[in-house]
């Protein structure tokens, strides 16, 4: 009897909490990001969500329900997730990196994507256009601005005529980097010399395959030229090659100038849109974006290992100087 | 765990199926350690996905996946049998190769499927949501796999095949070439991946080079574990435990994935899958031992007892 009247009363309180609870959480939002895997520069663009979303009055444990999920390279795991994120139903699901934000516009035709450093999301057929989608997708791109990285060799090492590029081909963004740059770098009077990296172990032997080749190196946003950056740092510095980034990360790594492309800000950019669609906007009304917000930064420590001297003019127009 | 994700993990787990069938043939059957589908999974999915844009039927698109897989296959026994390249470096040989050959037939390193028919949009009059339809559809895809290759296996030159695998001297000795068998085998079997590969990139939005990473490793545990929890003699149950280990596999990921309330994060997703295949592997094995230190032949019986 008393077991009973005991489960009764758990049963009654169960109930009683089961119907307090939507009214508890009814205001509270829901965001769910997602990426392909971990490195530094897409663990940068998550925490600019996450610092964004804090900003404008959305923390992650108190008023928001927050959930990362990292696929750890794995395409299958990626659209798991997706599919998870789907049934969850959060008010936006931020998906960083092509397959990744592949996966999620995939598994959902109504819940809100905003995907990030994705570099072409057209040719990825994330959107059909630049403009306002009209769908349930909207995002930033990570797509460098190529004509002012050239500018910028040209001022580490104004004698350069050969480019060295290294990249990774089984990387659709850096493959758009890659033809973009072709173009590029004939109209400023450059030529580009290719060093494929299928892996990121292969990175530091495609840097030293540029090695007599080329006048300059230039690391492009790649997933194993970020994380094998330091294997080109040496092969630099031993053959007095110059290495300029895209990212600016890559500066506090050794490379002489970057002009970013900083992936912490195309989270804080990317973490705008999504309050946007939490405060109540269509995803279809906000048309996707490139970085806007360029930085100079400059290593001139690095430069002289790597046997050039910045001019004065470029380091005081630097935004940041690594000491 | 969510409807939606459940689904997934069984379209997902389904698709993998058709994997641990194509290395159950390689490993078990035929006795071959096949590294190949780490290559023809990716393999199938660019032919599928290149010709789909190209504006190919899906159907014939993932016919034409299928035959490319059984050429890869086909191409590693060759190696092997022929120019006799150690089974493994084969394989590997013919994986690596493939990495260059996929981003030739994609023309690139991602081939987007997002608006573009599939074989799934096909069966879109009957109204079903996608994260129904998908599963369905792959379920019969499965089952008539798995039934066509139980019927092959049952045939004379399936049981040729079999021969070659657990006991080629003797299988020589009755007049079946084993090489051609070698042969045959391992196409069938990328072939089948291969199908898994083109069926993935339909029904996840897209090509991408990096999706072959780990396939070979998904299909072993597949196999695997559906040996574990359904250990049988007869081939018909061992290829229907294949599909059940990929499943389980997938419900594995899929449990990972909502473990944060332990206080778990994204980063350690590969280790909790890990340790939860390890426990399925386990039970099986506990199970048997708990069954001998009980009386009497009756396994389940006694347990009742106790709790009446």
């Amino acid at each position: 009897m008393q077991h009973s009247f005991l489960r009764s009363r758990l049963t009654a309180m169960a109930l009683a909490l089961a119907a307090t609870a939507p009214f508890a959480h009814a205001a509270e939002k829901s965001v769910a990001v997602t990426a392909i895997v971990e490195h530094q520069a897409l663990d940068a663009v998550r925490d600019g969500v996450r610092d964004e979303l804090k900003a404008a009055g959305f923390e992650a444990g108190k008023n928001l329900k927050y959930e990362f999920q990292s696929a750890q390279g794995n395409t299958g795991t990626a659209a798991q997730i997706a599919r998870k994120y789907a049934g969850a139903r959060p008010d936006a699901i931020v998906a960083i990196a092509t397959p990744s934000a592949q996966a999620v516009v995939s598994a959902t035709k109504d819940i809100p994507v905003v995907f990030s450093a994705v570099t072409d999301p057209v040719a990825a057929k994330l959107v059909k256009g630049w403009d306002a989608s009209g769908t349930n997708v909207t995002g930033v791109s990570d797509m460098s601005p190529l004509d002012k990285h050239l500018e910028l060799v040209k001022r580490v090492a104004p004698n350069a005529k050969r480019v060295g590029v290294i990249y990774s081909p089984g990387e659709a963004n850096s493959v758009a980097i890659v033809e973009a740059l072709k173009k590029a770098a004939s109209a400023a009077g450059l030529v580009l010399v290719e060093a494929a990296a299928p892996r990121s172990v292969d990175v530091s032997s495609a840097a030293q395959s540029l090695v007599g080749k080329v006048d300059v190196i230039y690391a492009p946003t790649d997933n194993n030229v970020m994380s094998a950056f330091e294997g080109i740092v040496k092969v630099a510095q031993a053959s007095k090659i110059a290495l300029v980034a895209a990212d600016t990360d890559g500066v506090k790594r050794g490379a002489v100038a970057a002009l970013g492309l900083n992936y912490y800000d195309i989270g804080r950019q990317t973490g705008k849109v999504v309050v946007r669609i939490l405060n109540g906007e269509q995803p279809g009304k906000i048309a996707s974006q490139t970085s806007t917000n360029f930085e100079l930064h400059v290593n001139p420590a690095a430069a002289q290992k790597q046997g050039v001297t910045l001019s004065e003019e470029l380091v005081k127009s630097a935004k940041f100087v690594v000491r | 765990m969510s409807l939606i994700a459940s689904l997934g993990a069984i379209e997902i787990g389904l698709i993998f199926g058709l994997v641990a069938l194509g290395v159950f043939l390689s490993f078990r059957v035929i006795n071959f350690p096949d590294l190949t589908v780490d290559g023809s999974f990716p393999l199938g999915g660019a032919v599928a996905a290149a010709l789909i844009v190209a504006g190919l039927d899906p159907f014939a698109a993932t016919a034409a996946a299928i035959v490319a897989g059984a050429a890869a296959g086909a191409l590693t026994a060759w190696l092997n049998v022929r120019l006799r390249i150690m089974q493994l470096l084969a394989s590997i040989l013919v994986m690596i190769a493939l990495y260059s050959i996929n981003l030739r037939v994609m023309g690139k390193p991602n081939v987007a499927l997002i608006n573009d028919p599939t074989v799934f949009t096909l069966f879109e009059f009957a109204g079903l949501p996608d994260y129904v339809l998908k599963p369905l559809v792959l379920l019969v895809i499965v089952i008539a796999a798995k039934v066509l290759i139980d019927l092959f296996f049952a045939s004379e030159t399936g049981l040729a095949m079999r021969a070659t695998g657990s006991n080629p001297r003797m299988a020589r000795a009755q007049g079946i070439s084993t090489d051609k068998q070698t042969i045959v085998g391992l196409a069938l079997s990328n072939a089948l991946v291969a199908l898994a590969g083109a069926l993935f990139v339909q029904s996840q939005g897209g090509a991408d080079i990096s999706m072959g990473i780990g396939t070979i490793v998904i299909g072993l545990a597949a196999v695997i574990i559906g040996e574990t929890i359904l250990p049988a003699r007869s081939l018909i149950i061992t290829t229907a435990a294949c599909i059940v280990g990929a499943l389980l596999y997938r419900f594995f990921i899929a449990l990972a994935l909502n473990s944060d309330f332990i206080g778990l994060q994204a980063q350690d997703l590969n280790l909790v899958t890990a340790v939860l295949v390890a426990f399925a592997l386990l039970v099986p094995a506990y199970k048997r031992k708990l069954a001998k230190l009980l009386p009497g032949k009756s396994k389940a019986a006694p347990v009742i007892v106790k709790e009446a």
